[in-house]
């Protein structure tokens, strides 16, 4: 067992139990905060049902972002669309026997993978072209830009440059699974890849990357408008409701 | 134009995206609350010993309490979709303005003490710590913000600066470090009832006032009735109705649409107030407090209903909080929603034709409809997504003949706001109300020109203090903005229905 296969073993198993346990904790925070008061950003749906179709119109369509800018949109949707696409593909590294939609999927992927890389160029062009949003942009806005474009470069490199031995690749993802260790091939962009991947795997739970989860906690997207038929009391405001004047 | 001691934003054809001009507000601060201020809500006199670390714990506090906070902090990506949807920013160009930077205030300081990534590189990340120019920073921009949410309305993630500066204002609160205008005038809430701080004899003999003017002017006996035990309606509405103009225009509407319906109703002196300002410095503590006079007052008189009157943050704090602040309502008549707004019980009437409406009287006018912030992002009328919208428009062209809304992109959900609201209508901060008020009278202007608008109406009583104070900043008249029911008003016809 070569020392790079043992690192990349142990690196991916660090960074899943930080990604999972760090998503898991801030999902649990969200979940158990409560929300006060009903706060839906108006005209909102009058259901619980209405408000989830709510939230799922921005999750898949990026509806609000649609009424703010079309160029944002345009390019973030690109950005997160190829991203899905790839990262479907990818399903095939982690499963054996492939399911059959990641086989629909496969022709598609390489071309996710150039669409992926020119959005993101394209919002990182705003966020230096554009004077207002470099203004708001910090160090970590374009790092984490870098990051996904050095993923995206990498993984295209691989597939059209310097192909790697993608059946090696494969046996090492399913051996972590199975904690039955395989060799992982000691190909450069491989190991750039990788590595990028399992960083953006640790920094997700710690950054705005968290806009993923926090979309489905928002309450100003997520509550219906029901505050006249219902009351909505908080567990810690429940008490105030004894210290009112008769 | 009225004077002033910096530049009116000039009005071109349309809304213009400012270039950078940073720093360009950094000069202006509302008054600093003073004990007197301060004390009687609760809150510390001055800035207390080591707060520092007590707006960091005040932060924690908070963020155990309001999910809304905790995920707004930690969703933002900064991708700049609200960066060009702030009144003030287009007003100003003061990059602080846009809301993202506004909200990266209390963001950075969050990153600092609550993230692993701020402890570890604050660089990176744009944490910093709380300190005198963090403060120095909070209260200037955070009181430069209307809690207007626009910019909720294009965020991918909803995320809601209103939400933000509240918190921001409660810390700032409970540190000691308060702003007078708000604070003061939650103390007479407490103290004398209301927020102009009118005490129970001088309204009623406004209200007897009115009674004899609407007499002398039509020859009816239209009643304005106060404390009247087993009235059906209690109506709950600014106190600028009792006094100021045009807002007491309005106050005249509801009393005859309710004398024209053989209503009974009546006034409460213990809630002569519908706004309930603790919103604005985001007290929960407060808010409930000032809601529950508002259920002991119908408790007393032993009413049916609740119907507030025309006032945009109030009928936020009534339509989306009321029920959890002070209810459940079960005392009154379950056949009617609690509260409901006057729009809504006028439209009722006009709709099954028990009001006869004169709309010629009403000629004079062409009239456009300026959607309150609150009213049309925070709250709803009827029955359906987007009443608080059709609603007021329709009540309006019952009563008038020429009606023209501004451009789609400024009124609706995306309306802006007038520039005063949220706890800025102090004189202190005259130069942010004017060119916050910018892109709204940069539509009217349109309409103006294009389609011979002469009046504005609005339901809320700060737009209206706010506009008449303002318009004469852009050259029009400051008597162009009217309340819905002034002009339902003028057009009701008294007396026997034919």
């Amino acid at each position: 067992m070569s020392t790079l296969t043992v690192v990349f073993a142990l690196l991916f198993y660090v960074a899943t139990v930080i990604l999972v346990g760090g998503l898991a904790f801030k999902i649990a925070q969200y979940w158990k905060t409560p929300a006060p008061l009903k706060i839906p950003t108006t005209p909102a749906p009058l259901t619980q049902g209405g408000a989830a179709l709510r939230v799922m119109r921005e999750v898949l369509l990026f509806e609000s972002l649609f009424n703010s800018n079309k160029w944002i949109w345009l390019l973030g949707a690109l950005f997160h669309a190829s991203l899905a696409l790839v990262v479907m593909r990818h399903l095939r590294y982690f499963q054996e026997p492939v399911w059959f939609w990641v086989h629909l999927v496969q022709p598609f992927g390489a071309y996710g993978g150039f669409a992926m890389v020119v959005g993101l160029f394209g919002l990182w062009y705003r966020r230096i072209g554009i004077e207002r949003i470099r203004y708001i942009s910090n160090p970590s806005d374009h790092l984490m830009l870098l990051l996904l474009v050095g993923i995206g470069f990498s993984g295209l490199m691989m597939r059209f440059v310097a192909r790697t031995d993608i059946i090696s690749v494969k046996a090492f993802f399913l051996g972590l699974m199975r904690f039955d260790w395989r060799p992982l091939p000691d190909d450069p962009f491989l190991i750039i890849h990788l590595t990028l991947v399992a960083l953006l795997m640790v920094v997700f739970p710690f950054s705005k990357l968290l806009h993923a989860p926090g979309v489905f906690f928002s309450p100003t997207r997520n509550q219906a408008d029901d505050a006249r038929e219902r009351r909505h009391v908080a567990p810690w405001a429940a008490s105030k409701d004894a210290e009112r004047p008769a | 134009m009225a004077k002033s001691d910096f530049e009116v934003p000039e009005l071109t054809k349309s809304i213009e995206l400012p270039s950078l001009k940073p720093g360009a507000m950094a000069h202006l601060k509302s008054f600093v609350a003073q004990p007197a201020h301060q004390e009687p809500l609760g809150f510390p006199g001055e800035l207390v010993d080591n707060w520092e670390q007590k707006a960091v714990d005040k932060l924690r506090e908070l963020l155990g309490k309001f999910r809304s906070l905790q995920v707004y902090l930690d969703a933002c990506v900064r991708c700049g979709a609200c960066t060009d949807k702030c009144h003030y920013f287009l007003g100003t160009g003061d990059p602080m303005n846009m809301p993202v930077a506004r909200q990266d205030l209390l963001r950075s300081v969050y990153r600092k003490y609550f993230t692993p990534a701020g402890k570890i590189a604050p660089t990176l990340v744009g944490a910093k710590p709380m300190n005198k120019q963090m403060l120095d920073d909070w209260y200037t921009y955070f009181h430069q913000c209307s809690q207007c949410r626009r910019c909720s309305v294009f965020c991918p993630y909803g995320i809601d600066t209103a939400e933000i500066s509240m918190a921001a204002r409660e810390i700032m609160d409970h540190i000691g470090h308060g702003q007078k205008y708000t604070n003061e005038i939650i103390g007479k809430v407490h103290k004398i009832g209301n927020n102009l701080g009118l005490p129970g004899p001088a309204l009623a003999s406004t209200l007897e006032g009115l009674e004899e003017d609407v007499l002398e002017e039509t020859g009816a006996d239209v009643k304005f009735p106060i404390d009247v035990e087993g009235a059906d309606i209690l109506l709950v509405t600014p106190s600028a109705d009792f006094f100021a103009e045009p807002h007491t225009q309005s106050l005249i509407g509801y009393a005859k649409v309710f004398h024209q319906a053989g209503m009974s109703w009546t006034l409460s002196t213990h809630a002569t107030e519908a706004a309930n300002f603790a919103m604005f410095i985001g007290s929960y503590d407060q808010m409930h407090k000032i809601a529950n006079r508002i259920r002991k007052a119908a408790r007393d008189l032993g009413v049916k209903r609740i119907v507030f009157g025309e006032c945009g943050h109030a009928w936020r704090v009534a339509y989306s909080f009321l029920n959890t602040l002070a209810g459940p309502w079960d005392f009154l008549d379950p056949k009617y929603p609690v509260p409901q707004h006057i729009c809504e019980v006028t439209y009722d009437l006009i709709k099954r034709g028990a009001l006869t409406l004169d709309k010629s009287a009403n000629d004079h006018m062409t009239l456009t409809y300026h959607d309150s912030c609150n009213v049309a992002r925070g709250s709803r009328m009827g029955d359906m997504p987007g009443g608080q919208m059709m609603i007021p428009r329709e009540v309006i062209k019952a009563v008038c003949g020429k009606y023209v809304d501004m451009d789609p992109n400024t009124i609706g959900e995306k309306t802006f706001c007038c520039g005063g609201g949220g706890g800025l209508l102090t004189d202190d901060l005259m130069e942010l109300r004017v060119k916050g008020a910018m892109p709204r009278m940069q539509a009217l202007n349109a309409v103006k020109e294009s389609e011979g608008v002469t009046h504005m109406a609005s339901i809320c009583a700060i737009c209206k203090a706010q506009f008449t104070k303002i318009l004469p900043y852009y050259e029009f008249d400051m008597e162009a903005v009217v309340g819905v029911h002034q002009l339902v008003s003028n057009a009701i016809v008294l007396g026997t229905k034919e």
